[in-house]
């Protein structure tokens, strides 16, 4: 994700990239032979010296803490990856110093800048299904597929495991989408299918603020998937909200003009839903989280997507479903 | 060198759909065999069809296989390879880390000073290491015609933001040298693109892009690249996704694209006969 970040920044007609720090040698000396990015080893050292305006941490989440809080404390804004935090605490102290020092926050959550979820979200709160009464969030794919370890993702308190690196998308989604938050998980159950360490399933049924209930179904370790497929249906007493990442599925009672929607089903297709972006890389969604994150340190006036305080919603329920899970 | 108007392009055999993971799924079972992609290869021939784009997917290498076992039926059909086959990559990074990718897709002993890779991964020479990664991914093809021989977008629009200039021009002068095709760049961003190669002296790159009506995955904005499609800057735009995943209809799909004087030939995807021949007659009469 780091290189991805790397490369629509360096692409961003506002933003000069002056340097970057990993500890991989071979990375290192692509960097340094290939491209005019200073490159460092010591992210303490790089901040001190090139004070930058905003910082991007793109590192195991195990290391978020010490690295945003060096930043923060260095008034710098930051972008963190998700999941934003292990530790709920920690998270409460990056949210509070970001606040404090009134610096712009964003954590990559990247399915907020998807046309069919944003469309799917103006809908519901438009009322075009009527109440909600039910909700259900799947996430799928082929990231373990094989009974063997070896890099952060496998391990536990690395920040591995498929609740936190793949089930955090569509919670976060969830929150989202229903302009809500997910306070508990009731009869969650995790399985390893391959992994030794950590969890490669997910499901549970959860909780939200406003009373609203629904199902959690997430599997990292699913090969009928190419690649990652998350959607998200809600159901309502006037009709019905199926969205993934392709196609926006409505179902209502009745025709509703104002929203162009006919009795029954109507389809809405993300070529009608995503807006142009100044640099496309692995989807438009990704420049335009980069840009709401640039455009908010320009203008802090506007809104910001995918704040600190939002991802750290996400990060308590992440751990009221590991809580329930270890009382099954 | 002339490129055919009408290019068959390979997202159906790999369950790749734009607009329908329901779809993707569909394609996954009927394209489970080789022969079943054999098969809308014959029936493309047989509408007139003769270049495949394809990605440097492990199961094309089959269909080479097949066809230099039976060349004189192929021996005017083109293959435009397409590199590298991201997911591939992608999935053995995440596994296998960095140098366990390069350990796993290079020839030789990677940490030998003896063998060619290892002695560019020593000098950690990146125009060296890509000449072999390039050269890995075009064994599948050998004694095949490759005319023009693309970079994937999600590698060129990569390199082109982080600032590595030096491997994508490295790379077209490998391609011109070595294999002695024309270097295409598929890329979500035909402007840029088309001003990186001018000024970097790419000369006449083939630029691979989505072109249609409706603006879809045409970044910047619609405008900016029917500036360019109607400039005369150097470049062989190949237009793709012209239906806007399924949101055109082929006829007003082909005749935006038709407009446009500069643009050679286009790719699209399919694999019923039906569509084929539609698409193939469309586009030979409206670019």
């Amino acid at each position: 994700m780091g290189m991805s970040h790397c490369s629509i920044l360096g692409a961003h007609p506002d933003v000069e990239v002056v340097a970057m720090c990993d500890t991989d040698s071979l990375l290192q000396s692509a960097f340094k032979k290939l491209t005019s990015i200073k490159c460092y080893t010591d992210y303490k050292k790089m901040i001190e010296e090139e004070k930058p305006d905003a910082v991007y941490v793109v590192t195991p989440t195990k290391l978020h803490y010490e690295m945003v809080m060096f930043a923060l404390e260095h008034n710098c804004h930051v972008f963190c990856e998700k999941p934003f935090s292990l530790d709920y605490e920690e998270g409460k102290t990056m949210v509070a110093v970001a606040k404090a020092r009134n610096l712009v926050n964003q954590v990559g959550y990247c399915n907020r800048y998807v046309g069919t979820f944003n469309e799917m979200r103006r809908l519901l709160k438009a009322g075009v299904i009527g109440k909600p009464f039910h909700f259900m969030g799947e996430n799928y794919g082929p990231v373990v597929l094989k009974r063997k370890g070896g890099t952060w993702r496998s391990t536990k308190s690395n920040g591995g495991g498929c609740l936190f690196d793949y089930a955090a998308h569509v919670l976060d989604l969830i929150n989202y989408i229903l302009d809500d938050v997910a306070i508990d998980a009731k009869g969650t159950f995790m399985p390893s299918i391959f992994s030794s360490d950590v969890d490669d399933a997910v499901y549970s049924t959860l909780i939200m603020e406003s009373g609203l209930r629904g199902q959690l179904a997430v599997n990292w370790s699913d090969d009928t998937h190419r690649k990652a497929t998350t959607s998200l249906k809600i159901e309502g007493d006037g009709g019905k909200l199926e969205a993934d990442t392709t196609t926006l599925k409505i179902y209502v009672k009745q025709d509703i003009p104002e929203h162009n929607l006919v009795k029954g089903w109507n389809v809405k297709y993300i070529t009608d839903l995503t807006p142009q972006v100044f640099f496309n890389l692995r989807g438009e969604e990704f420049s335009l989280e980069n840009d709401n994150f640039i455009q908010c340190i320009k203008d802090p006036s506007l809104e910001n997507r995918n704040t600190f305080e939002s991802a750290l919603n996400t990060d308590f329920i992440i751990h009221k479903l590991m809580d329930d899970a270890s009382q099954q | 060198m002339e490129m055919d108007k009408v290019i068959l392009g390979d997202n159906q055999f790999f369950a790749v759909n734009h607009l329908s993971d329901e779809r993707s799924r569909q394609q996954a079972v009927r394209f489970k065999d080789d022969k079943a992609i054999i098969n809308v290869l014959d029936t493309a021939m047989e509408c007139g069809v003769n270049t495949f784009m394809c990605t440097t997917h492990d199961r094309i290498a089959n269909i080479c296989e097949h066809m230099r076992q039976s060349s004189g039926k192929y021996s005017d059909f083109k293959f435009y390879p397409c590199m590298p086959y991201a997911h591939k990559y992608a999935n053995a990074v995440t596994e296998l880390g960095i140098l366990g990718t390069l350990k796993a897709y290079l020839p030789g002993n990677l940490l030998s000073v003896v063998s060619k890779s290892g002695i560019a991964y020593a000098r950690k020479d990146f125009p060296a290491l890509m000449e072999l990664l390039v050269d890995a991914e075009m064994k599948m093809f050998r004694g095949l015609n490759t005319p023009v021989i693309f970079l994937q977008n999600v590698m060129t629009d990569l390199l082109y933001g982080l600032g590595m200039k030096e491997i994508l021009v490295h790379f077209a002068e490998y391609i011109r040298k070595k294999y002695n095709a024309e270097p295409g760049f598929i890329t979500m961003n035909l402007p840029q693109m088309v001003d990186f190669c001018e000024e970097n002296g790419i000369d006449n790159p083939v630029i691979c892009s989505s072109i249609n009506k409706i603006g879809f995955r045409m970044s910047g904005s619609i405008e900016r690249y029917e500036k360019y499609l109607r400039s005369d800057k150097k470049f062989r735009p190949i237009a793709m996704q012209c239906l806007a995943a399924g949101a055109l209809n082929p006829q007003e799909a082909f005749e935006y694209v038709g407009q446009f004087k500069k643009i050679e030939s286009v790719l699209f995807g399919a694999s019923s006969r039906a569509h084929i021949q539609q698409n193939y007659n469309m586009i030979n009469s409206l670019l």
